[in-house]
């Protein structure tokens, strides 16, 4: 079986994102690493492989700094890593990544299943790997909470607006799992070391086949500012007091 | 008269309360607002969408509307769209929505405008980023329609007292396109008031150390009434409680009159699901916690003080 796993560079975290003069989000130069949330789903197909056979290869749309990301990828455990960048794609809305991620996906062919985080934590539209899923014209399962291959079969358990579905779709198909489906490994110096000699594929657009017309956005930021703030709050430090003044809140609040 | 269209959820009682919002948006923006009312149960909700403004209702209770893949109801709503030309149309942020959002917009080739808060215009949409941090303004280009996915509670619902018409929908859905089959469903189970509507929030985080300290919220709740209680995702990840109850980026989007947040450090992610409560409470052993530039009273101490003295508090004023 062949995984593609989506895997995204995404500025640090833990740190403080600012967007640049452009309204976009400054992302070279900036201290950044693979999104946290993409390594759950690279666990769990690690695992798959491991046990299953086949291999994983890990895809991502960013600039040159990204690479950091794949080798991450690639030091988990993945086979191979394909990073697309190219200075036309600064400013790519969801539609244009998926259509990147797709032809990359068909250039990596046979693929049969393609796995992503429910969202990134940067952009946390959620809306990339359905619409790409769409592009493939593979059916997909969003939200997993659980993910295996059955004889030949996807089994996921999905979170939805009520409760949980438990779901069977054939391959290839596209999923976007939790942080529930598996507990990421940290990559051994073996695998690190390994990493840096795994092929690492970054075709062009114009190899990709992409043409001008796809990769025309369809949003400009033009105007940012900051969110109001919050004013007039106080902070104090627990004492005899504190549970009167809380409650004193809750009455204000007609609450109680 | 450009026409901006409405996903209504459907809801157990018939429609989703962002049904109801997101119309209330749409007749600001328009004369010409229908909903789009998908899946079983599709026309039980109808007189309510019409007297929040719909004057028509695409509706079809099939049950292929609902299969997991949300293929069927993307495809039947690319047909709608190619039929009638909407400008706009308006989803929530919920996970039916996004999957047909995303999968529309890869038919349509369409923009999608995910988190906005609001729409100035037809083409242009206000949202939050960077974690509600920063406002961006986008204008939206491209073929239409634009598919612009709400934040829940962005807008307050109104009742306009139209009547709306139905509308027959036609179901696309080839054999190849219900590929998923589901083999099993489970409902989480609701008890007293939802996060959705509870007039308090008391949420509890990574600083709980525990499932069993859940209990001191509980009882806080049960002193207040009409309360519901929530978590951070740290409490949901370390298997605590259900993820139902997260609230943030990836949960509930909570606007209650009080939120209380306990052992709650305030995290971006948690922050864009209650930042836009009435009044916030924060009680948090980190001085430094980002939780307490957001609260209206910020306590720096121990909850499992704090939280008991409170109930005793509060139940000494109620009665309860
Ligand atoms: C893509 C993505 C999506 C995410 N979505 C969400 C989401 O939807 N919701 C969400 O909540 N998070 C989300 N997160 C996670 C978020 O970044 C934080 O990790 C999480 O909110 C932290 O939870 P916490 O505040 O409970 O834990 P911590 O950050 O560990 O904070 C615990 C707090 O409790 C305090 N504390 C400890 N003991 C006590 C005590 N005895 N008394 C008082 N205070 C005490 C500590 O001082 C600290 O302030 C997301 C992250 C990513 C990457
Ligand atoms: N540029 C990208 N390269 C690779 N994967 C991506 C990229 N953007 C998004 N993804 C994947 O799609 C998921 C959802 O992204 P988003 O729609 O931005 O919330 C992410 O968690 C990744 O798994």
């Amino acid at each position: 079986m062949n995984v593609a796993v989506l895997v995204k560079w995404v500025p640090e975290p833990e740190g403080t994102p600012r967007l640049g003069d452009d309204h976009l989000l400054v992302r070279e130069g900036a201290d950044g690493a693979l999104d946290p949330g993409d390594e759950y789903g690279l666990e769990r197909s690690l695992q798959l492989v491991e046990r299953d056979g086949g291999e994983v290869s890990v895809v991502s749309m960013g600039p040159g700094v990204a690479v950091a990301a794949v080798q991450r990828a690639l030091a988990m455990g993945a086979s191979r890593g394909l990073l697309v960048t190219d200075d036309a794609l600064r400013g790519s809305d969801t539609l244009v990544t998926a259509r990147v991620l797709a032809a990359a996906i068909r250039s990596l062919a046979p693929v049969d299943l393609v796995v992503a985080a429910v969202e990134s934590t940067d952009g946390y539209t959620g809306t990339l790997p359905i619409g790409l899923a769409e592009l493939l014209e593979w059916p997909s399962v969003t939200f997993a909470t659980s993910l295996d291959v059955v004889e030949g079969e996807l089994r996921a358990e999905r979170q939805t607006g009520s409760g949980t579905e438990l779901v069977a779709s054939p391959l290839p198909a596209l999923v976007t799992v939790t942080t529930g489906v598996a507990e990421p490994r940290y990559p051994s110096l073996k695998g690190v070391m390994a990493a840096k000699t795994k092929p690492l594929d970054r075709p062009s657009l114009a190899d990709l086949g992409l043409t001008d017309d796809e990769l025309r956005p369809t949003q400009t930021v033009d105007s940012v500012g900051a969110a109001p703030a919050k004013s007039g709050g106080r902070v104090v430090e627990a004492g005899p007091e504190t549970a009167a003044e809380i409650a004193d809140l809750l009455a204000e609040a007609r609450v109680i | 008269m450009a026409p901006v269209w409405v996903w209504a959820d459907l809801a157990p009682d018939g429609v989703a309360p962002s049904a109801l919002e997101l119309l209330t948006k749409a007749c600001a923006l328009s004369d010409g607002v229908a909903a789009l009312s998908l899946g079983p149960g599709a026309t039980v909700g109808v007189a309510t969408l019409g007297e929040h403004g719909a004057s028509r209702v695409y509706a079809s209770d099939d049950e292929r509307l609902v299969e997991p893949t949300s293929r069927v109801a993307a495809h039947t709503t690319a047909a709608l769209v190619a039929e009638h030309a909407p400008e706009v149309v308006l989803f929530p942020s919920s996970y039916r929505a996004r999957d047909v959002a995303g999968r529309l917009q890869a038919i349509t080739g369409s923009t999608l405008m995910a988190n906005a808060v609001d729409m100035p215009s037809l083409s242009r949409a206000r949202a939050e980023i960077l974690g509600g941090t920063t406002v961006v303004e986008v204008a939206l280009e491209g073929a239409p329609p634009h598919l612009v996915m709400m934040r829940p509670r962005s807008f307050e619902p109104e009742a306009v007292g139209g009547v709306a018409e139905i509308v027959d929908v036609p179901v696309v859905a080839p054999d190849d396109l219900v590929a998923v089959r589901v083999l099993g469903r489970t409902d989480a189970a609701a008890s007293g008031p939802s996060l959705d509507d509870a007039r308090v929030v008391l949420a509890g985080g990574r600083g709980l150390g525990g499932p069993e300290s859940f209990r001191l919220l509980e009882d806080l709740a049960e002193a207040i009434g009409g309360t519901a209680i929530g978590a951070s995702r740290a409490a949901v990840d370390a298997g605590w409680v259900p993820y139902a109850m997260q609230i943030g980026q990836t949960g509930h989007t909570v606007k209650p009159e009080v939120y209380v947040a306990a052992g709650i450090s305030g995290a971006l992610q948690h922050a864009v699901g209650m930042k836009g409560s009435r009044r916030i409470v924060a009680i948090t052993k980190d001085p430094d916690a980002p939780i307490l530039r957001m609260a209206d009273l910020g306590v720096v101490g121990d909850l499992f003080q704090v939280l008991p003295s409170l109930t005793e508090e509060v139940r000494r004023r109620t009665g309860r």
